[in-house]
């Protein structure tokens, strides 16, 4: 390997042959390319899922009740579960322990909210103090809803974004008053939501408040709920699920559904969700390695072919050298050393290149589900021991036929 | 090749001292390309011995032989054999890389024996910037550069015209006066006459092993 006179050799015969070499080069070269390009969209892909789930509570597990489908101990189907607080409360008291953080909201669609001559209609929801972590949302200004709100029924209110844009414009919403349905509010805080513009079409007030107001008596519409936190993101999905599971058998014996009705109570694990897409992400990717490794064979088969092409070329030269005392073994190590030089310097070529237009291009990528391409350096490193790999094998088919070369057929005048 | 064997050579028995100037004659066909086959290693009889300068050369493995050529052997051939991609003197030096010498070392006596052949001056020049007989005089100086015990030469004229081929043979003859053994196959006659010993081969048998007396070469420029 370094011996200088194989070095020499190598260079000589690269020289002489510049296009051959270069085409050779390019199929490898495209090969190691479209490898880290696929596995750099897959790095982003799995990014992009990754700031999807930012939006919420990454251990969120969110209930809302449906329709019964089937018929249950005399029950008719289609029947409308209706939680309540009596709902809520037995499942802090049964799961306490274990819950880290939990409200429930009781929610009216389509209230027509009040503020001077601009009127709009909203969402209007009451819930509790935690459930501004629970949606991840955060305050641009004031504050959010707390326990003494919730405790005195208080008349306050935390609106979206959106809401002030339509409603107060570029006027301060602090302190004035929004009425709903005839009610009174005073607006406390203002808030936004990375997942969107609807999701700050919203007005949040106190849990106490709404039920009061709006005729819901202890009606609950969802709950939120997250569990504490586990050591490890396996840990947490296991206990996540499970609990999801006995929530769910606990709110179907209470309101009377069959077990196996799965349209009546709904229950959505965000853990599971993000595992079941991490999962996927991960069988994207190795289907990426696998596209990519095939082109690298389909490159190795190239450049495997031209070398044969010039062993062929270079019978007479072989058996010249042969006759002059050319051991076989230095024969196999010049075509392999050849192959392996150009498959090396290609392979790191495209390697660059790719790792170039990522680090360039990457960040401009800005779609919804590919976030910051990159590939790390255990990949790069991977990809440069699968290209001497690769040039070793491209290598050995034809060295061992150049080996076996006999002078006396390749010398012998045509 | 085919499954049918075909016995080229017959029973040949002869021996060459060292520092003979040996030509081999025959027509096509009768045995003499065969027998410099047999005789460089490039080849191997089914019967018989053949012993080089005390050494049995017999059931060699392909690195022995290519050991042995290195060191027994330098080859000369008709259409040269020279590597197109390579200066005169790196062709030269060919034979001292595989015998494993330092790049200077190489460079120094390739170079020696360039000027013996009459061409230092071409040192840096390509194949196929030379004439046909400044080729043929590298390769002379290839085979020479290993200092082998023996130079084998297949046809070294049969690609030249008279007159290089003659300022080829006044070369081989000189290197011959220095006490090289020198083999040499050839269908010419006045090649022959060059020599010291004619052995004539037909259909695989010596019909002929005559001693003659030699014509030099530089007389009949």
């Amino acid at each position: 390997m370094f011996d200088l006179d194989r070095w020499d050799e190598i260079f000589e015969t690269i020289r002489k042959n510049k296009l051959r070499t270069f085409l050779t080069g390019l199929s490898v070269a495209s090969g190691i390319f479209i490898l880290v390009v696929l596995l750099g969209i897959g790095e982003g892909m799995r990014n992009g899922i990754s700031r999807e789930f930012e939006e919420d509570a990454s251990n969120l597990i969110y209930v809302w009740p449906g329709v019964t489908s089937k018929e249950y101990k005399g029950l008719n189907p289609g029947r409308r579960i209706q939680m309540k607080n009596e709902d809520y409360n037995q499942i802090l008291l049964l799961y306490g322990d274990k819950l880290d953080k939990t409200a429930a909201t009781f929610q009216n669609w389509g209230m027509v909210l009040n503020y001077g001559k601009e009127s709009g209609s909203y969402d209007v929801r009451g819930t509790f103090p935690a459930y501004q972590v629970l949606e991840s949302i955060s305050l641009t200004a004031g504050r959010f809803l707390d326990l003494n709100d919730l405790n005195n029924s208080e008349k306050n209110m935390v609106i979206g974004h959106r809401i002030k844009l339509d409603l107060f414009k570029d006027e301060d919403p602090i302190g004035k008053i929004v009425q709903v349905s005839g009610v009174n509010f005073k607006v406390v805080g203002v808030y936004t939501d990375k997942g969107g513009e609807r999701e700050e079409t919203r007005a949040v007030i106190p849990m106490t408040t709404a039920q009061r107001a709006f005729g819901g008596s202890n009606n609950v519409d969802r709950l939120y709920l997250t569990l504490d936190p586990e050591e490890d993101f396996d840990k947490a999905v296991a206990a996540s699920t499970q609990f999801s599971a006995e929530l769910d058998e606990f709110l179907k014996s209470r309101h009377t559904v069959a077990p196996d009705d799965n349209s009546a109570i709904h229950i959505n694990n965000s853990l599971e969700n993000a595992k079941r897409f991490y999962t996927l992400m991960d069988m994207i990717k190795y289907f990426f390695w696998g596209v990519g490794i095939c082109t690298i064979i389909a490159g190795v088969v190239g450049v495997s072919n031209i070398m044969l092409i010039i062993v062929k070329e270079r019978t007479r030269e072989i058996g010249v050298r042969k006759a002059l005392g050319a051991q076989p073994l230095s024969i196999i190590g010049m075509i392999l050393h050849e192959s392996i030089f150009v498959t090396a310097i290609a392979g790191f070529l495209g390697l660059i290149f790719s790792l170039t237009l990522l680090e360039f291009i990457g960040p401009m990528i800005e779609t919804q589900y590919i976030y910051n391409p990159t590939v790390n350096f255990t990949v790069a490193i991977n990809t440069v021991v699968i290209l001497v790999i690769a040039g070793a094998i491209a290598g050995f088919f034809p060295a061992w036929r150049a080996a076996r070369i006999k002078p006396i057929i390749a010398l012998r005048d045509e | 090749m085919g499954a049918n064997s075909l016995h080229v050579l017959k029973g040949i028995n002869f021996s060459v001292a060292e520092g003979e100037l040996l030509s081999i004659m025959g027509s096509s066909g009768s045995g003499k390309s065969t027998l410099l086959n047999i005789l460089g290693m490039l080849d191997e009889a089914d019967e018989g011995s053949y012993v080089l300068d005390g050494v049995p050369i017999k059931n060699l493995s392909e690195k022995q032989a290519a050991k042995y050529r290195n060191k027994f052997l330098g080859f000369i051939f008709q259409s040269f054999n020279l590597i197109g991609y390579k200066s005169a003197l790196d062709n030269v030096a060919l034979p001292l890389y595989y015998q494993g010498l330092s790049r200077g070392e190489r460079i120094d006596r390739a170079m020696s024996y360039l000027e013996k052949v009459g061409l230092a001056n071409w040192a840096g020049h390509l194949p196929n910037e030379l004439s046909g007989g400044q080729k043929q005089r590298v390769a002379i100086a290839r085979a020479l550069a290993s200092d082998p015990k023996v130079l084998l030469a297949d046809e070294p004229t049969g690609a030249l015209d008279t007159k290089t081929s003659y300022e080829v043979m006044d070369l081989i003859q000189e290197i011959n006066d220095e006490g090289r053994t020198i083999l040499v196959v050839t269908h010419e006659h006045d090649i022959a006459q060059m020599t010291k010993r004619i052995v004539n081969l037909k259909d695989g048998l010596i019909i002929e092993d005559t001693v003659v007396s030699q014509v030099r070469a530089m007389e009949n420029v």
